[in-house]
């Protein structure tokens, strides 16, 4: 039996919105009876937010793709079972026949789900339950990415994209909200994090290959980089509102010593290293 | 029952799935996974081997194609503005504001051949004196060499002897008028070839600077989104990538790239403090300079300030830019000791930077650079990172070549080649020389043929002056400078004024609203055609090179024209059987079927595949060749050989064989320049335009004429910068396709109106008042634009940033004269030329002032 999921990987996502458009391409206006009913304009099953951070010159935007998340320990199942349901496949599915209750709105806790205001009926994305059904293998929105960012398939079968891409990016995987503890089928890569950068200079000429040191001051965890040729270093994927010291040190130059704390990225700007 | 056709579009070919006459899904095209053929493999440094998605990755807004074919924009029925009597009055004051009434296609077409009777006599052989008709066309409204526009509409105004309204390179301009002068190529519009780029890139090249280029939204024009995986390759492979461009634009977000923002418009001042550091340093190819180049020796002394005293150094460089030195010197440094490929826009050139004041310039010194690290050399090029992956080269007509367009083709017994009118208009220009009655310009828009014909000298009238004018598909309010000048040509009364104004569209857009006739043309996905994915012929040989497959696609109709809309060929019949010429026409009475089956059975690929398996399976997937060779661009040259790449509109090859095979010439190694040689200092600008100091023949920094060195700037302190959108497609896919409207960064609802996009500075918003979601008015002395503010810094202080395609134009009458909130920021852009000699268009060189619309 297949066990479907999907891995997002932000880091390749460049916000070019297929898989929203193919979503309502899908629904809107399309009936799929037992599996769905056909959404209404305006409605989008598939969601993506656009998160801008830092500063200046050092700004960073991510699009973060939020389809329904096929939770295993589903919430929205525990929540409201007269109207969830799992199948088999893993997939989470909303019985169109059981949805005309705006309550179910808040069986889930990522929001995925939402009123159709035409029908007077809750709707969710299904998976593209019906096109695998009929034969198909992929969802309208993994079918459509450019940049191979949203994956779909088979996370039982060793030999899928899927399996394989997250066997070599085990370590990358992670939840969009693991507050939530319900083991969504959707994995993500690099979901966007405070970053540290800077650029260091010295006499007023950019420093390359400055040895830059990172310590958090709670649990030590030590992140180590260089300057690049402009004098630029950044550290990425930092935990969020920590303490930070940033070293910085560079031949014939006295160390940088900088503090700062991760409330957003921090962009230090030009620091100047003295002899 | 469901039933799934093939179509193609202008971001690529889809599979349209259609219940009971209706569409259901556009999904892109659907190949069983054994009928796609072996595909081509590139290699890495560190040998890892890659190879395309068995997918067809089709540009995002043709997944809205279902929602904007039943848009509730679509023109159903032809139509007549009610105050509008071809008879009496003709009330030219009231157009955009009058109403219309419903009418047959009879009357429709009965009405419009009594005006052309009237407008254009017939000499005793029938042929027609157009001269008072003119007619011009939008871009790209659909795709298939039998509809395109160079086939219905070029054979029809051809045929009735019209004065055509020349196209200005809109989207180039820097390099059409720029590039040729110093490397020849002006068969490709002065834009490089990029054959083989992306195998040597990945092979050779350590760094790619970006430079006013965002490929993953301009989508290699019409490749749709085939080459996003190469940048996602070339990222997950450690490519260093640096982008320059005043908003950070939407690779440089996902490549994560270093980012320079110079000031708009002061790019020249860059690349010039670049060029100055490599000459102290000594880090330039002198080999290539001394043997591929000449003039180079002028450049040094501008560039030392030998010629004006003003040495162009980083320092100097960084108070026209706002870019610290030590930064320009570092990027100098770095570029020069690395082997780097210089993505100068979307097909090698044409980023927004060539379309500000002075665009030549900045083309001419991307070469400059490129020129000094000796591009050919493995891994150093001007390559867009959009094209240039390994294809066959096998001939398959594109729209814009003569064998493809019905009026030229061989398919044709009869031809209509071109308007025997010699008088010409200019689409910049046209709105003031129609009301002045006279009016000039030089070039011939696209100069495709040779460098002296950017000098070509146009006067109107010559034959007489125009009264008729056809609009055809898209809306110019939204894409050309100073847009208002379009209404006020609309709205003249007097002599000169235009008596009859026809539109032909699909949707009713920005400027169909202004005419006195509105014709229903239907969308490709309503008739069948026939095309290649990409290829438009022409002057980008090959374009196939974008993709990742090269596809053939029947285009078959897939469900009946919409309301009483029509094929462009079948408008065009309409009248013609009005005027008694339906016979010549038609070439003899060819279906568009037949047409279609003519133009597959002249290219080669008819040996191949049969026009019955091709029409019966609806595409054709052509194989890279086993054997398949690698030339990159540019080698050729840098090795002093004979040029062996499938260019073959050079000139300097020849062509033969239906354009397959390429034979060397004499003069095969050199460039298409009056020397041959790459020219730092131009012998055409010497000779052809000695006097200009705009254009001068080695490129020069020069100030812009509406810029931070203006007095302008003091009263309007914005600099706007208004490049080819990402989401949209000229003015096609925007408020038709209310989907696409529904993606907050393209248009944001606020009160249930859809605005367009402005981005500003969170210190210039916060000065303002400014929060992101706000009603924001852009102005200046040429009019004034609502948008919705998105506050970011994506664009620096003193930058603002809003796409200039807006399909609506949509003005409200204000106290203080007309607003509109449709979005067409080119409302407020200048329609000054480039410089004075180059009649380019320079809508990235504008000051406003912007606050917050209380309504």
């Amino acid at each position: 039996m297949a066990k479907y999921g999907f891995i997002i990987d932000v880091d390749r996502c460049n916000g070019c919105y297929s898989c929203f458009l193919a979503c309502k391409d899908e629904w809107i206006g399309n009936d799929h009876g037992k599996y769905g009913a056909a959404t209404a304009e305006g409605m989008n099953l598939m969601r993506v937010r656009e998160i801008e951070y830092g500063t200046d010159d050092k700004v960073k935007v991510d699009y973060i793709a939020i389809p329904c998340q096929h939770c295993k320990n589903a919430p929205c199942v525990a929540k409201r079972p007269d109207a969830f349901y799992t199948r088999p496949d893993g997939l989470v599915i909303l019985d169109p026949a059981k949805a005309a209750d705006k309550a179910l709105l808040q069986a889930c806790p990522y929001g995925c789900v939402q009123w159709n205001e035409k029908a007077g009926i809750a709707q969710k994305c299904n998976g593209c339950a019906h096109m695998l059904d009929a034969g198909e293998k992929q969802t309208r929105c993994s079918e459509c990415c450019p940049n191979q960012a949203l994956i779909f398939g088979d996370l039982d079968d060793p030999n899928s994209e899927i399996s394989k891409f997250a066997a070599e990016h085990a370590a990358e995987l992670e939840d969009f909200q693991p507050a939530f503890k319900a083991e969504p089928s959707v994995k993500y890569m690099y979901l966007p994090k405070p970053f540290i950068c800077g650029e260091v200079t010295f006499e007023g000429e950019d420093v390359k290959g400055a040895k830059v040191t990172v310590v958090c001051d709670e649990c030590g965890k030590k992140y180590e980089t260089e300057t690049d040729f402009l004098g630029d270093f950044e550290v990425q994927g930092l935990p969020t509102n920590k303490p930070f010291t940033v070293t910085i040190e560079a031949a014939g130059c006295k160390p940088a010593v900088l503090k700062c704390r991760t409330a957003g990225s921090v962009n230090f700007g030009e620091i100047v290293l003295e002899k | 029952m469901e039933k799934v056709y093939t179509n193609l579009t202008t971001g690529g070919p889809i599979s349209v799935y259609v219940e009971d006459g209706k569409i259901t899904r556009v999904r892109p095209l659907q190949v069983p996974e054994e009928d796609y053929p072996k595909p081509w493999t590139v290699v890495d440094k560190n040998g890892k081997k890659y190879s395309p998605p068995k997918a067809m990755r089709i540009a995002q807004n043709i997944l809205a194609e279902k929602n904007r074919l039943y848009s509730e924009d679509r023109i159903l029925y032809p139509m007549k503005r009610v105050d509008w009597d071809p008879d009496g009055e003709r009330n030219p004051q009231t157009r955009g504001i009058s109403g219309y009434e419903r009418i047959s296609w009879d009357e429709a077409a009965t009405i419009i051949a009594k005006e052309i009777n009237r407008l254009a006599p017939r000499d005793a052989n029938g042929e027609f004196d157009g001269h008072a008709i003119t007619a011009i066309t939008g871009s790209h409204h659909n795709w298939g060499i039998v509809g395109y526009k160079m086939a219905p509409f070029g054979r029809f105004f051809s045929m009735l002897n019209f004065t055509p309204i020349l196209d200005n390179p809109d989207s180039w301009e820097g390099w059409m008028w720029g590039a040729p002068h110093m490397w020849g190529f002006y068969w490709r519009l002065g834009q490089p070839e990029q054959f083989d780029l992306l195998p040597d890139a990945f092979k050779n090249t350590d760094m790619i600077v970006f430079w006013s280029n965002d490929p993953d939204s301009t989508h290699g024009i019409y490749s749709g989104q085939e080459s996003n995986i190469w940048r996602v390759w070339l990222k997950e492979m450690g490519m260093k990538c640096v982008f320059i461009d005043p908003f950070y634009n939407y690779t440089n977000a996902v490549m994560d790239g270093t980012w320079f923002a110079p000031r708009p418009g002061t790019d020249t001042a860059l690349a010039a403090a670049i060029a100055y550091q490599w000459i102290i340093d000594d880090t330039y190819d002198h080999f290539y300079i001394e043997n591929r180049t000449e003039g180079f020796d002028e450049f040094k002394d501008y560039i030392l300030g030998k010629e004006d005293g003003v040495p162009k150094t980083c320092e100097w460089a960084a108070e026209k830019t706002g870019i610290p030195a030590r930064r320009i010197r570092a990027l100098a440094k770095e570029w020069a000791s690395k082997r780097v490929a210089l993505a100068g826009g979307v097909r090698g050139g044409e980023g927004s930077a060539c379309r500000t004041a002075y665009g030549t310039e900045e083309a001419r010194f991307l070469i400059a650079l490129a020129a000094m690290q000796g591009f050919g050399k493995p891994g150093v090029s001007i390559w867009g990172t959009t094209m240039g992956a390994p294809a066959d080269y096998t001939w398959f007509p594109g729209y814009a070549e003569p064998d493809s367009q019905m009026g030229k083709s061989r398919a044709a017994n009869i031809k209509y080649a071109a308007s025997k009118v010699t008088q010409r208009l200019y689409r910049l220009n046209y709105p003031e020389d129609i009301i002045n009655g006279k009016g000039s310009f030089i070039g011939d828009g696209f100069c495709g043929q040779s460098i002296a014909q950017q000098f070509n000298h146009h006067e109107y009238p010559i034959e007489g002056k125009v009264k008729m004018l056809w609009r055809y598909g898209g809306s110019f309010m939204g894409t050309m400078t100073e847009t208002n000048r379009y209404v006020k040509l609309y709205r003249h009364v007097g002599e000169n004024q235009l008596d009859t104004v026809i539109n032909q569209d699909c949707w009713f857009g920005g400027e169909a609203k202004f005419a006195d006739i509105i014709l229903p043309a239907c969308t490709n996905l309503e008739r069948n055609d026939l095309g290649e994915w990409s290829v438009g012929g022409g002057y980008t040989t090959h374009a196939e090179i974008g993709n990742n497959w090269r596809v053939i696609v029947r285009e078959q109709k897939c469900v009946e024209p919409l309301g009483e809309s029509k094929s462009d060929y079948e408008i065009f019949q309409e009248v013609a059987k009005k005027l008694g010429v339906w016979e010549q026409y038609t070439d003899g009475g060819k279906t568009e079927d037949e047409w279609a089956e003519a133009f597959w059975n002249i290219s080669e690929l008819s040996k191949r595949c049969s026009w019955e398996e091709f029409n019966k399976k609806g595409y054709y997937i052509v194989p890279v060749p086993e054997d398949y060779e690698e030339h990159p661009a540019f080698r050729w040259y840098y090795e002093g050989r004979d040029c062996d790449t499938q260019d073959y509109l050079n000139p300097k090859i020849k062509a033969v064989n239906n354009m397959n095979t390429m034979e060397p010439t004499e003069n095969s190694k050199e460039l298409g320049t009056y020397s041959g040689k790459l020219e730092f200092a131009s012998r055409s600008l010497k000779e052809l335009s000695p006097e200009d100091t705009e254009r001068p023949p080695v490129p020069h920094y020069i100030p812009s004429w509406e810029g931070h060195e203006t007095e302008t700037y003091k009263k309007y302190p914005l600099q706007i910068i208004s490049p080819h959108p990402r989401f949209s497609f000229h003015t096609h896919y925007d408020t038709h396709a209310s989907w696409i409207d529904e993606i907050p960064c393209h248009r944001m609802i606020i009160d249930g109106y859809a605005y367009w996009v402005a981005r500003i500075n969170p210190k210039d918003a916060k000065d303002r008042g400014i929060k992101t979601g706000d009603i924001i008015e852009l102005y200046n002395e040429r009019g004034s634009v609502l948008c919705a503010a998105d506050v970011t810094y994506r664009v620096p202080v003193g930058v603002m940033h809003s796409y200039g395609c807006s399909a609506k134009y949509d003005p409200i009458t204000t106290e203080t004269g007309a607003t509109d909130r449709g979005g067409c920021v080119n409302i407020l852009t200048s329609k000054r030329w480039l410089s004075q000699n180059v009649p380019g268009m320079a809508p990235n060189s504008c000051l406003i002032e912007c606050r917050k619309w209380e309504c």
